[in-house]
């Protein structure tokens, strides 16, 4: 059961449980929303970027507990840092999740290093990487974003 | 439960069964999504790939006539499975969603157009809703949806109250797939013929699990799929009255579904072959057709009471555990045991599982309308065949057990 517990480290289910930054945000100006049609999990996330820094991050959603997770450490990582940073921190994660023998750039990633176990199971990376993608979509502008 | 089933022997014509997933020995509950195949079904599409392998309905030689036999044998055993009256009622397709299609293609844009309705039930297959939805946009027809309640049955008098000379066609399905309920699909066929209806019926959940007889139902058309009913996949059942499908016509145009070809003119060939252009999956139809033997070698009565008294064990299983809700609590049920726990999404519940070998669906079971109805974004569910066992209910009541450990 080694497998499972490195999935379901106690990190990733304490931000299951209390997601940071879960809330609307009234004076977000970049929103997107991210949609898994495989499973039905659904994020709506909402940035506020000011002179290229993301001032503040907001989730709301439905999925289990990777995607939560991994959207609640997403928030907690990307607030107060440029979008130039977020869009590296976006890289490592995508990199330490989809390549087999991925680096794992702790500089970068920090806690979400929690989230490699991930990487062993193929059926889950959509759930560790939709809110990840629906970052890149709020970024780049683009309103709707789906990972099948 | 009948005394003279054993469920040991049968599970040893079942090859796949005998597998360890993740070290642990596999336990198979993703029935509804599709189900094992006997040695029996395994070894005739072997054979006849090994001795008979030739096109249909064409050469001279030997061993066409025997794969035509094959094939034609095969109709033969669906027509009484489902107790239909003719062979040529009975019509080839790859699946459940062909046969659906094929009647909204053909039936549905030469008889519906704009202002009329076309009913379906809030828990469709989306494969019962989507072709249909598609042709009200080409044709100006109107979707109306009957309600289901809390417990996942339909409501009748709401059905009662869309019916109208405006509907054209009534497609419901005989057992959902997302919530196990069976429908009173005999009532549902005469309240709609009353209005002079016609009646699709959804069978992909229902064949696995008791008897279908089309002529006592009298709906006008029963679609279901050869893999779901231990077969293999690309094989499908399209049911139709013989008025129906003769003044339908064709779905695909191409080979065999021809009398004869000019540039002037073509004249269609008669049913079934009219609804079978191309060549066909003949081995498929003769594995169907091994499938069907082997459902009738157990019986639907000990098949049906082996799995009555599994889907009680399990309710009663389930129910007793704090947290764990089953979705869908229909009176008559078959095969399915969807269910939430608040403490962990179906997805993770399903990885979990995995870990211990059990294997069962996650997710909205391609019923989206179903869940949001329910308002919860997807289910766990276990979907029973007769080889499933009372041991494998506990392993599934253990691995909610685990579910409740890793989240707690």
């Amino acid at each position: 059961m080694s497998g499972l517990n490195d999935l379901y480290q106690e990190i990733l289910l304490e931000h299951n449980s209390k997601p940071r930054n879960f809330k609307s945000l009234e004076d977000a100006n970049q929103i997107s929303e991210g949609y898994n049609p495989l499973c039905g999990d659904q994020i709506t996330l909402a940035l506020k970027v000011v002179d290229g820094v993301i001032d503040d991050v907001g989730f709301q959603g439905s999925g289990c507990a990777i995607s939560r997770a991994s959207a609640s450490m997403m928030t907690q990582s990307i607030k107060g840092q440029s979008v130039e940073h977020a869009e590296h921190i976006f890289d490592a994660f995508h990199n330490m999740i989809i390549e087999p023998e991925g680096e794992i750039d702790l500089d970068l990633l920090g806690d979400l290093e929690t989230l490699s176990g991930v990487n062993e199971y193929p059926t889950r990376i959509k759930c560790a990487i939709l809110a990840w993608h629906t970052m890149k979509a709020a970024l780049d502008g683009d309103a709707q974003v789906t990972t099948e | 439960m009948t005394t003279n089933f054993d469920v040991n022997s049968v599970r040893d014509d079942f090859p796949i069964l005998k597998q360890q997933v993740n070290g642990n020995r596999l336990v198979y509950l993703d029935n509804g999504a599709t189900s094992q195949k006997p040695q029996s079904v395994i070894d005739a599409i072997v054979e006849y790939y090994e001795t008979t392998n030739s096109n249909v309905h064409r050469g001279v030689h030997t061993m066409s006539q025997q794969a035509t036999d094959g094939y034609e044998g095969a109709r033969s055993k669906v027509r009484k499975f489902l107790n239909a009256s003719k062979d040529k009622e009975i019509i080839f397709t790859r699946n459940t969603t062909e046969g659906v299609n094929l009647v909204a293609h053909s039936y549905g844009r030469k008889n519906i157009g704009p202002g009329d309705d076309i009913i379906v039930s809030n828990m469709e297959h989306h494969s019962n809703i989507v072709p249909w939805q598609m042709l009200c946009e080409e044709n100006g027809a109107n979707l109306k949806v009957v309600p289901i309640d809390d417990s996942g049955e339909l409501v009748m008098d709401e059905y009662q109250k869309l019916l109208s000379p405006r509907t054209k066609l009534v497609s419901i399905t005989h057992v959902s797939n997302a919530l196990g309920t069976i429908l009173p699909a005999k009532q549902i066929v005469q309240m709609a013929h009353s209005y002079g209806a016609p009646v699709l019926l959804d069978g992909a959940q229902a064949v696995p699990h008791m008897p279908v007889d089309v002529q006592d139902l009298d709906c006008d058309f029963y679609v279901f799929s050869g893999h779901k009913l231990f077969g293999p996949t690309g094989i499908g059942i399209l049911y139709g009255k013989e008025n129906y499908l003769e003044s339908m016509p064709p779905f695909l145009g191409g080979g065999d579904m021809i009398k004869s070809v000019t540039f002037e003119k073509t004249l269609y060939n008669d049913l079934p072959y009219k609804f079978e252009g191309g060549t066909p999956d003949i081995s498929g139809a003769i594995g169907l057709g091994a499938a069907i033997d082997y459902v009738n070698s157990l019986g639907f009565d000990q098949i049906t009471a082996h799995e009555d008294a599994l889907l009680q064990y399990g309710t009663e299983a389930l129910e007793s555990i704090a947290g764990v809700h089953i979705v869908g609590t229909a009176a008559r049920k078959a095969g399915i045991l969807s269910f939430v726990m608040d403490m962990a999404h179906p997805h993770d519940i399903g990885t979990i599982l995995d870990e211990q070998g059990i294997a069962i669906r996650t997710g909205h079971h391609c019923a989206q309308p179903v869940m949001q109805r329910f308002q919860i974004p997807a289910t766990a569910r276990a979907s029973l065949a007769f080889y499933n066992t009372k041991e494998d209910i506990d392993a599934l009541v253990k691995g909610i057990d685990r579910v409740i450990e890793v989240f707690s």
